[in-house]
């Protein structure tokens, strides 16, 4: 039907008629979904396959975002916008690009939305999968790898404008610390400091956590961050959301401690969205940093 | 050697053998309780499972050869994991599930030299008591449908009689707990197994959970569960002996739902983790063990 390779794999189906064979389930050597998914049900993996997308095929798909993470002291926090955008329609007001991966971890994506949707599904069933079969959770830095190897794989479908590109972030046990990796289409992972943003809006909110972040900040504070530092990405990015006070609709706001995942509630986020929104009605580009920080003695 | 066997010798002496492989090892219990549905192995290992999570409100139990059913449990879990991923996770079932391992277990009862030497316990937990789904699977892929309770293993029938006499609908875990170590007990041919938090492997599919519903009970948790459960657990042999202690222990609460409260003192000290417990061999621990009245 496709390929070679996909002929090699048709000669471990004994019958043509049972797609997924037991013996597959009984003999697959790895505790990895994605790579039991490859080698027996690679159609059903995210991604085009072996299809070649045609070009500019993929800016008419819905895309997202902004999505910001920043840690605090004992864990992170991690925001996303709700717009979903295709070329210059809003095709999504209310699209949630942040997930719990699982207990201690989320995920938040950028990129092709349906993609970015699938990629977060298979990753929270990479983890699980691995816990179920194993007995115990990855630790986080295995949990980024594995979301390094996906990306990697969606490497093909990158190349032809189908891209995603996630954002990690995760409370690690051991050192008792939020940490937040970033990737890029190539499946390159980079452990980020204090905070970080992905998404078309990632530029304009960066430089407002840039002003607005403090180190030991609690978790009120860096929610406060995150929601403004969205906030000034809405306002120069058209691909980002702003805070849609009469339908409700705010950002997706989660904290992983060592107490979990936690999504935040409407109630929660529309308090944060409401004092945001009362600030910026006489200070439009938000609380202004000092100029010239507090004078230090020298030591 | 013989160069022919007939096929209903050959099939006799595969069930056979595996009917004796599954009687060698020690029988697991399964049983409804109020809130879900509770997994009961005598089982001294704390790396090597018999009881596992498959799915969201499906788990697996297992008695016989260890790397068999290993292999069993995590060919359903990929199995559970692509169905959930293929459509959606409320899609996945226990009759799925049971059905795939009826058909798995068939073919290797008929096609191998040798045959699995295991049997499966696989159950689902509902929003409601009367949805529960227990399926026990032998090692020829016959599946039966069992309700309220399941008795696996070699000495099942014995044990089942025991359940039957003791179980009731919607009890309390602790008095379920009580109920399964009775039953448990009872197959060491009315000599007292010895029953301690560090022999036991206990787990639960907890209805009230959210996503995932299957909880492992270990350590302090378990010790309190067995100190709850204790003087229900007591078969009727030893209340009679132990009938002078005195009243029941204060704040206990395994009880009305089991309709059997044995007036004695507080066993659970006696049968609990202290250092006089006799191994968990059967027969051996009758006499020593803490029947001795006044705690």
């Amino acid at each position: 039907m496709r390929t070679s390779a996909h002929k090699e794999r048709t000669a471990l189906r004994s019958d043509s008629n049972a797609r997924l064979p037991s013996t597959a389930y009984l003999t697959a050597a790895t505790s990895s979904f994605t790579e039991f998914l490859q080698a027996t049900a690679p159609e059903l993996l995210p991604g085009s396959g072996d299809l070649i997308v045609p070009a500019g095929f993929a800016s008419e798909l819905p895309h997202g975002t902004t999505i910001v993470a920043a840690a605090f002291s004992g864990g992170v926090v991690m925001a996303g916008d709700r717009r979903a955008t295709s070329g210059n329609m809003i095709s999504q007001r209310d699209f949630n690009k942040v997930f719990r991966s699982d207990e201690f971890s989320c995920v938040g994506i950028s990129g092709v939305a349906g993609l970015g949707v699938e990629l977060a599904r298979l990753f929270q069933l990479e983890l699980e999968h691995y816990e179920k079969l194993e007995g115990r959770a990855l630790s986080l830095e295995g949990k980024a790898n594995r979301l390094a190897g996906i990306v990697r794989a969606n490497l093909g479908g990158a190349m032809q404008g189908l891209v995603v590109v996630p954002i990690f972030a995760g409370y690690d046990s051991d050192e008792g610390t939020g940490k937040i990796f970033s990737y890029d289409v190539a499946g390159g992972r980079y452990e980020e400091q204090r905070f970080h943003s992905i998404g078309s809006g990632s530029v304009f909110a960066r430089g407002s956590l840039k002003k607005l972040y403090a180190d030991d900040m609690d978790a009120t504070d860096a929610v406060l961050a995150c929601m403004q530092a969205l906030y000034d990405a809405a306002d120069d990015d058209s691909a980002t959301g702003g805070l849609d006070m009469t339908r409700r609709i705010y950002p997706v706001v989660v904290t992983v401690t060592e107490d979990g995942y936690r999504r935040l509630t409407e109630e929660e986020t529309g308090t944060y969205a409401q004092s945001v929104l009362t600030e910026r009605m006489h200070d439009p580009d938000g609380p202004p940093s000092a100029l010239r920080g507090a004078p230090r003695a020298i030591e | 050697m013989p160069f022919y066997v007939s096929p209903e010798q050959a099939m006799k002496d595969k069930a056979d053998y595996a009917r004796k492989g599954i009687a060698r090892g020690r029988s697991g219990v399964v049983i409804q309780y109020d809130a879900g549905i509770l997994f009961v192995a005598p089982n001294p290992s704390r790396a090597l499972h018999k009881i596992s999570e498959i799915y969201d409100r499906i788990a697996f139990a297992a008695v016989g050869r260890y790397n068999e059913y290993e292999i069993l449990r995590k060919a359903g879990v990929r199995y559970a994991d692509l169905t959930g991923y293929q459509y959606d996770r409320q899609d996945v079932t226990a009759r799925g599930l049971a059905n795939w391992y009826a058909q798995t277990l068939g073919t290797i009862f008929t096609d191998s030299p040798k045959p699995f030497e295991v049997e499966l316990v696989v159950a689902e937990v509902a929003e409601a008591p009367a949805d529960d789904q227990i399926y026990r699977i032998t090692f020829d892929g016959s599946v039966n449908d069992e309700h309220g309770f399941v008795a696996m293993g070699g000495q099942a029938e014995t044990i089942t009689t025991m359940l039957r006499e003791r179980y009731r609908e919607h009890s309390t875990l602790p008095a379920a707990l009580a109920t399964a170590i009775a039953g448990l007990a009872a197959q060491g041919n009315g000599d007292r197994v010895e029953i301690n938090a560090g022999q036991l492997e206990v787990a639960v599919l907890d209805r009230a959970r959210e996503h995932r519903t299957f909880r492992r009970i270990t350590g302090a948790r378990l010790e309190s569960l067995l100190a709850e459960a204790a003087p229900t657990a007591k078969p009727d042999a030893a209340a009679t002996e132990s009938a002078q202690d005195g009243g029941s222990p204060a704040g206990d609460d395994a009880e009305p739902a089991a309709g059997e409260r044995a007036e004695n003192g507080a066993p659970g000290e006696q049968r609990g983790p202290d250092g006089s417990t006799p191994p968990d061999e059967g027969g051996s621990g009758a006499a020593a063990n803490g029947d001795t009245p006044g705690g």
